[in-house]
């Protein structure tokens, strides 16, 4: 009986073992990344790159040069050029090719999109070591071109793009929103348009543009079309209202403090000018540069992304041309509450490189990531729109100097509104800010607008905006955009809450516990033997 | 014997701890990778219960003022924008459900309609084909020029059916008069291709995108001219997407070629008819 006991016990030992073993061999994700020590040239690597485009046929075509000589440089790197012309598309894809193990190699992105990405381990590269690797960091001996070191990057840019102590991409081109003006109309209205412009100052010339002649006609246009102030990103309103009053709005650990009274009291501000339609927005009415080049809007507020747009005499327009009324065009700083101390978005596209199993595809990855950011693609990117390189070499070079200085000698490459809303972020770099990243922050931005938008269009179907309102719309922002489920307590978005076990690790967890429950019931056994 | 054999038995324990632990990487990365599997599938959820607050939050507002009745085309083109509107419609062809919401092209005897992101269930979208006899509570707006129905809800009816024929309104266009079709799904017929030009100024029959920034299953644009009038027609990819014969055939147009073309009299700035069908001649 004893004998039997013990084989019993040695088998079932055998076996439990055999299972821990077999528990060890689970599934596999992507390792994470080390630099190699070497690039191995003569191996072919086919890299995707996901881009986003304005809907601007001279950014696309920049992408393709910029492939066609990087390939040039390394015959062995194929890259793969994806289109799209709208972020929060790059992100959905992302996000489902995530689950699927299919994600792109390098991918335009914004730091919002990339801490939702990081909730898998390993799928996005952190930088930090390729940033400053001898060899393949930036600007490293390894890499065949001219690249920008580290410090050559601007470092309000580059600062964007940590998650904590991590950095998950680069930047690509910065923007900030510029306040568009139809400078011809608010000296009709018997203002002068100060260099600093205050949220008073739009208000109240905004309100004197909604007088109307006996006709019914708007006295300053003479049309009966006027909406005297349009914004076009009301999440940028939002955000940036806040910022300047010093308001809450979220922290870095993914409090969110947006509802607050400072935010009550900006709705009842704008619910005041939306009710006389001195105010309306991109998502109520339109663009914001097709009602003031056809003389119904006074100031406009777009990125400077968009200042191609903008103005009579733009090199892009988007209503016929009978529609256009001739005006001067000014650019300023968006209005500010308190204009010695100014604060605006800093906004545009980064690259982030995703992982893979074969750290030579990641390097190749890397070192096309880096050729986005030389001087050629940076300035000849930049001139597309109102963009600034993201690097002081690029902003530091002759050409692209050349090309600041050359504003307004046409109404294309050198159109004066452009290269003006240019100079704005370039003046106000360390004006700038950005919002604190977390896993549920794009999600807090989508909110912030739509608080506005919400409000707007209320207004316009008569409700009552008052505090009961206000905090109705409190309630359903926040349950539509899951506000209060964003787990707090990490930079990263509730990283450290990964969820339930999955079945995998459970039975790994029982099957070793068993088996030292077995080794010890053996050993008793064993003793009590001896004892006898 | 058996000591040693334990023993044994106490390493390999011991060294399947080590592997364990060696493998710790890996497994919790697979562990937080099918977290954000599960984030992707919670971000589809979520937009499913957004879609499901959203409508709630919708069916509240619309009970506010539930006494609205269903009106007529003529009323409904008579109210006043950012007025609550209630119409019953027949489904003709759906733009796409991004975000839970769906876009969607309707029209009855008397007009038609064009519904904005309107929340909608993924199966509800499903059941949204053509003919579908639909009741819609929302708000009447227009962006751009185009009037639609926006923050809308519907209620899905088993019975009535209605498929539009198209209308012929190549007479009208570049007059005033076009708008009164607005959304309709329309003919234009014996026209002529004429060139398209990029932002470089190269011509060609058609364009990815407004100014050839595009490609494959970008929105194609062409341009068309009867009599005196050239206008620009889209092939909206979200409406008729690259595996779609319109996309192929407007693919296959060449300068000059004499075509008949079909699709829903959409605004912006004007007319933009988003095209279904092109027929060579």
């Amino acid at each position: 009986m004893i004998r039997r006991l013990k084989v019993l016990l040695l088998t079932l030992l055998i076996m439990v073992s055999g299972l821990t073993f077999t528990a060890c061999h689970g599934s596999r994700g992507t390792l994470e990344f080390t630099v190699p020590s070497e690039f191995d040239k003569t191996k072919n690597y086919e890299i995707s790159f996901w881009a986003k485009n304005d809907t601007n046929k001279a950014q696309a075509d920049i992408y393709k040069k910029a492939i066609e000589n990087f390939q040039a440089i390394y015959p062995n790197i194929t890259v793969n050029l994806k289109l799209y012309t709208d972020y929060s598309r790059i992100y959905n894809d992302v996000i489902t090719n995530i689950s699927t193990g299919t994600t792109p190699n390098v991918c335009i992105t914004y730091p919002d999109h990339i801490a939702t990405y990081i909730t898998g381990n390993n799928v996005v590269v952190p930088l930090n070591s390729l940033l400053t690797d001898e060899v393949f960091g930036l600007g490293g001996t390894g890499v065949d071109f001219d690249a920008p070191k580290v410090d050559e990057i601007v470092p309000e840019f580059l600062k964007e793009c940590y998650i904590g102590d991590t950095c998950y991409a680069l930047p690509y081109m910065r923007s900030t929103e510029a306040l568009y003006i139809n400078k011809t109309f608010v000296e009709a209205l018997g203002y002068e348009i100060p260099e600093k412009i205050t949220w008073d100052f739009i208000w109240e010339v905004s309100e004197k543009a909604m007088e109307k002649d006996a006709d019914g006609n708007f006295k300053v246009n003479n049309q009966k079309v006027m909406i005297p102030f349009i914004y076009k990103s009301t999440d940028n309103m939002m955000i940036q209202m806040l910022n300047q009053l010093g308001a809450g709005y979220s922290d870095e650990n993914g409090n969110i403090e947006i509802f607050n009274e400072n935010t009550g009291n900006i709705l009842y501000e704008i619910a005041e000018h939306a009710k006389s339609g001195a105010f309306s927005t991109f998502k109520i009415s339109s663009y914001p540069a097709n009602f003031l080049n056809a003389g119904q809007c006074i100031f406009a507020i777009d990125s400077t992304a968009g200042s191609t747009w903008m103005g009579c005499d733009a090199p892009l327009l988007d209503i016929a041309e009978d529609s256009i009324v001739r005006f001067e065009t000014v650019v300023r700083e968006i209005p500010q509450y308190d204009t010695e101390n100014p604060k605006m978005i800093s906004q545009g596209p980064s690259l982030c490189v995703f992982n893979k199993d074969d750290s030579g595809e990641v390097l190749a990855s890397w070192l096309f990531t880096q050729y986005l950011l030389t001087n050629d693609i940076q300035t000849s990117y930049a001139r597309t729109e109102g963009y600034a390189p993201v690097t002081v070499k690029a902003q530091n070079s002759e050409d692209y100097k050349a090309y600041l200085n050359a504003s307004g000698t046409d109404n294309n490459e050198h159109y004066s509104v452009k290269i003006d809303a240019t100079e704005i972020l370039l003046e106000n770099t360390e004006n700038t800010f950005t919002t604190p990243v977390f896993n549920g922050s794009a999600s807090l931005r989508q909110a912030a607008g739509e608080l506005i938008e919400n409000v707007v269009k209320s207004v316009r179907r008569k409700e009552t905006i008052d505090s009961a309102y206000i905090q109705k719309v409190y309630k359903n922002v926040s349950s539509l955009y899951r506000l209060d489920q964003i787990e707090t307590g990490s930079s990263q978005g509730g990283k450290s809450d990964l969820g339930p076990l999955p079945s995998t690790a459970v039975t790994l967890i029982v099957c070793l516990a068993a088996a030292w429950v077995l080794i010890i019931l053996y050993f008793i056994f064993i003793k009590i033997k001896e004892h006898r | 014997m058996k000591r040693i054999l334990a023993i044994v038995m106490v390493l390999a324990l011991a060294l399947s701890l080590t592997a364990c632990a060696k493998t710790e990487k890996a497994e919790s990365s697979a562990v937080e990778e099918s977290s954000v599997a599960e984030e992707s599938v919670a971000v589809e959820e979520s937009a499913e219960e957004v879609s499901e607050e959203a409508a709630e939050e919708s069916s509240e507002t619309a009970e506010e003022t539930s006494e609205v009745a269903v009106m007529s085309h003529l009323d409904y083109v008579n109210a006043e924008l950012d007025s609550l509107v209630c119409v019953e419609t027949y489904v003709q062809a759906k733009q796409g459900w991004w975000e839970d919401k769906a876009t969607v092209y309707c029209q009855s005897e008397d007009g038609a309609y064009f519904l904005y992101n309107m929340p909608c269930s993924e199966a509800d979208y499903e059941r949204l084909v053509p003919g579908t006899r639909i009741k819609v509570t929302g708000y009447k707006a227009e962006w751009s020029g185009e009037v639609e129905i926006v923050d809308a809800t519907f209620e899905i009816f088993d019975e009535g059916t209605f498929v539009a024929e198209p209308l012929d309104v190549t007479e009208l266009l570049g007059k005033d008069e076009l708008v009164d079709h607005q959304n309709e799904l329309v003919a234009f017929k014996d026209l002529e291709v004429v060139a398209s030009t990029d932002a470089d100024g190269n011509e060609a029959a058609f364009l990815y995108n407004w100014d050839g920034s595009g490609e494959e299953g970008s929105d194609l644009y062409f341009n068309v001219k009867s009599g005196d009038v050239t206008a620009q027609f889209t092939v909206e990819s979200y409406l008729c997407g690259a595996d779609t014969d319109v996309y192929k055939a407007v693919k296959e147009l060449k300068i000059g070629d004499k075509i008949d073309c079909e699709g829903f009299l959409y605004w912006y700035n004007g007319a933009n008819p988003h095209i279904t069908n092109v027929t060579v001649k």
